[in-house]
């Protein structure tokens, strides 16, 4: 966590943002792989609808960490809380992940708050860093390209589901070739709408065998 | 550039949007366990979002004019190889950088 937040925090104050927007976007907004995203489209000055659609899109894996997560064992109306803020992808693996395992509500917490430290320590430090050095290195945008190519593999591996990237990839090109300038959401939209098509074809399919 | 009210609405927009995503569907579990939809989504978004956005974060890259691409597409290599092998992503996203650092700073200047 200490070094992909540190990574951050240089991309943030490389793009020409102040350092304190590292602490503020790792405090607030608290999902990395979007934040990351989200450094590019703020030094856009990407309008806000646009920008919360994006976040919708890019974090709504979430939504299904809540059907594992380990929230009941959390006590407290403001433990609760802070853990649902605090479920970001690396939360998740470390307690859903392990069903044998049982959780006291301290552990969930100290857990979260641990893996919330580290990250944001390490994008102040690169952010602190990479504006002592004022070095310009050419190329560390690579990070989120790296980071995406990672996270892709991952969940391939997880979905073990060609035809799902595939489409994704076809929707990304579609979308840079009709619609340049909002290619992301554009890109998004078409395979989240390309998926229910499949879902539904897929269910007819299966009706019509049983 | 931005302006610091601009960057703060952008953040707290980002802030709701993702606090809502991570805590609603404690609140409205039921539904969500039993929408076969939304469960298929949810196993099938991941990968591709992630494949749109690594096909987004090389938009600009012209495969016409040199270099061709050749620096991200060796970077793009050695981190896909590297994943592959140690399975270890942080050391593949730094190994990754540093190769497309070391390209375009030392070979392609």
């Amino acid at each position: 966590m200490f070094p992909l937040g540190a990574a951050f925090g240089l991309l943030v104050v490389q793009s020409g943002l102040d350092w304190w927007w590292a602490l503020v976007f790792s405090v607030l907004v608290y999902a990395g792989s979007m934040e990351f995203l989200a450094v590019g489209l703020v030094v856009a000055v990407t309008p806000l609808p646009q920008l919360a659609l994006t976040t919708f899109l890019v974090n709504f894996r979430h939504v299904f960490y809540a059907l594992s997560f380990p929230l009941d064992r959390v006590r407290g109306r403001a433990g609760k809380t802070y853990s649902m803020y605090a479920l970001t992808d690396e939360a998740y693996a470390l307690t859903a992940g392990r069903p044998g395992v049982s959780l006291s509500s301290a552990r969930v917490l100290w857990l979260q708050a641990f893996c919330q430290a580290y990250w944001v320590a390490g994008s102040v430090a690169g952010a602190l860093l990479g504006s002592w050095l004022a070095v310009d290195l050419l190329g560390l945008a690579f990070t989120l390209t790296a980071l995406f190519v990672v996270l892709a593999m991952d969940a391939m591996r997880v979905e073990r589901d060609l035809p799902g990237p595939v489409l994704a990839l076809f929707c990304a090109l579609l979308a840079l070739l009709v619609a340049p300038g909002q290619m992301l959401v554009t890109g998004m939209g078409l395979f989240v709408a390309a998926l229910c098509v499949r879902f539904v074809l897929q269910k007819a399919r299966r009706d019509a065998n049983a | 550039m931005p302006d610091n009210a601009y960057l703060m609405a952008a953040s707290l927009t980002m802030f709701a949007v993702t606090f809502a995503l991570r805590s609603l569907p404690f609140a409205v579990l039921r539904p969500l366990r039993d929408s076969a939809l939304i469960g298929y989504l949810s196993s099938h978004m991941p990968a591709g979002i992630m494949v749109i956005l690594v096909v987004y974060t090389l938009r600009g890259v012209s495969l016409s004019e040199a270099p061709h691409g050749l620096p991200e597409i060796l970077a793009l290599v050695v981190t896909v190889a590297l994943h592959l092998w140690k399975r270890n992503a942080v050391a593949s996203i730094i190994v990754g950088t540093a190769v497309y650092v070391a390209v375009v700073n030392l070979v392609f200047v």
